[in-house]
């Protein structure tokens, strides 16, 4: 894409800018629903012995937080938890105030780091998950030890390897949230 | 470049009362959390109705993706087969992995059968499964270790009832909704199942690690009996499942016992069935509380 279609009037990234506008539906709908959805994936995908798949609903949280800030308000984790907590395995009400939580701790890191970039972005994402996964096993009810811990790192690591991945899908999806269309 | 910060909108006393609320809201949200999660640890059960009512819902979606994760699993072990020999091959091995279960079960049960016959001369009745159904889902991403069934209250499951594959225990079903349970599978930390070796009567505790390993707990300490490969079923102490189903194989020796590889892996279990619990009396009477503590 060159500097001179993305400057032009008559059309930009997100389509045509003639007779068409932005769907007010899927711009506010589309990062709720990719959330919740993110929350259902990792329970149909394999029946596996040990934690393996990322927690994949609070990855996308985060990432649409990071990707675009000022869509999801602060009190977004509350809902979003509830239903995570229904689908997660963690016991109820885990979700609700680890993902309230999260979302506070955004809030802190920007206001102490207001810069933006790629390594920034990643520490912060990655900085959330692992105190989730850890926060969640420690408060799971499990019988603790050192197996359990072990068994986490290969969960640990597909969760630090996949942060920007989503966020690239995240940056997709923000551009069919944002994707003008034709006045009905 | 540092973005304009959110926190200060300006002179808008709208704006500032409103980003105010939001964390308000937030905080009001992570405390409520804290009180929902000490509530769900203290009694488990506390939301078994939204979590059952929930996997309801989503159960039939479940159903397709267990028959696209299935055919998936075939496709993958057929293209193995070719590796080697041709797909025959890959039938042929999964038939004779289950063939030497069998093998150690058939070896169980003539043990079992002898000591029997000597004290009671009781007859064994065939068990008839409650259902049969696909694991439609697990908890993938916790390292709470749940899986959860297409089949619920519906089809006559309940709490307690014992999950197994053609291969072996898959684990007990925990709480159940109208078309789905869910099942507190063997490796889960907080799953504990009476064991016996197979080819005689050295008693343990099958405990769940967490990791994807059983830890074998000898109930009589001494000398460890036990060798690797060793072979465990069920002994059917505790009344929940029937004795003589294949658990687990010994893959490393300990002090106290061993460390055990379950048979059943759920990663690769189909269809499992859900057979009743063995002896509802004996739960029941351990659940009645002592006539002494009834009345403090």
């Amino acid at each position: 894409m060159s500097m001179q279609s993305r400057g032009s009037v008559r059309r930009d990234e997100y389509g045509s800018r003639i007779d068409r506008r932005h769907s007010v539906i899927l711009a506010y709908s589309i990062p709720y629903l990719s959330i919740l959805l993110g929350s259902l994936f990792p329970m149909f995908f394999v029946a596996t012995a040990v934690p393996l798949l990322p927690p994949l609903g609070l990855m996308m949280l985060v990432s649409w937080r990071l990707v675009r800030p000022g869509i999801l308000p602060v009190w977004a984790g509350f809902p979003l938890g509830l239903f995570d907590d229904l689908f997660s395995g963690y016991p109820f009400g885990s979700a609700v105030m680890l993902w309230s939580l999260a979302m506070l701790a955004i809030e802190l890191i920007e206001a102490r780091f207001p810069w933006r970039g790629f390594l920034q972005d990643w520490f912060t994402g990655n900085f959330i998950l692992l105190a989730y996964l850890l926060l969640a096993t420690l408060l799971s009810g499990a019988a603790l030890g050192v197996p359990l811990f072990k068994a986490l790192v290969p969960q640990l690591l597909l969760t630090m390897l996949m942060f920007p991945i989503v966020s690239r899908m995240i940056a997709l999806l923000d551009r069919l949230r944002l994707t003008r269309m034709r006045a009905p | 470049m540092a973005p304009p910060s959110k926190r200060r909108p300006g002179f808008s006393r709208r704006a500032q009362f409103g980003i105010f609320t939001g964390y308000v809201l937030a905080g009001i949200g992570a405390l409520v959390g804290a009180i929902l999660l000490v509530l769900s640890l203290w009694r488990p059960a506390s939301f078994n109705g939204p979590r059952a009512a929930a996997h309801d819902t989503v159960a039939p979606a479940g159903q397709m993706a267990a028959v696209a994760r299935s055919d998936g699993l075939g496709l993958i072990d057929s293209i193995a087969g070719y590796y080697r020999a041709g797909r025959q091959n890959a039938a042929l091995k999964r038939e004779m992995e289950l063939a030497r279960i069998r093998l150690a079960e058939a070896k169980a049960v003539k043990s079992e059968n002898k000591r029997l016959k000597a004290l009671l001369g009781l007859e064994d009745t065939g068990v008839k499964a409650v259902a049969v159904s696909r694991i439609v889902g697990s908890t993938a991403s916790s390292s709470r270790r749940f899986a959860y069934l297409g089949a619920g209250r519906a089809d006559g499951v309940g709490p307690g009832m014992a999950v197994r594959s053609p291969r072996g225990v898959v684990g007990r079903v925990l709480e159940t909704g109208r078309n789905s349970a869910r099942v507190l599978l063997l490796t889960d930390s907080q799953s504990v199942l009476p064991v016996r070796r197979a080819q005689d009567e050295v008693v343990a505790f099958a405990e769940g690690r967490g990791d994807g390993l059983l830890r074998i707990r000898l109930i009589n300490l001494g000398i460890n009996p036990l060798k690797i490969g060793d072979v465990f079923v069920t002994s059917g102490a505790g009344g929940y499942y029937r004795p003589g189903i294949a658990v687990a194989i010994l893959s490393e020796k300990t002090d106290d016992g061993g460390l055990a590889r379950i048979i059943s892996d759920p990663a690769a279990t189909d269809f499992v069935s859900v057979e009743p619990v063995w002896q509802p009396e004996a739960i029941r009477s351990q659940q009645l509380p002592e006539p002494g503590q009834a009345n403090p």
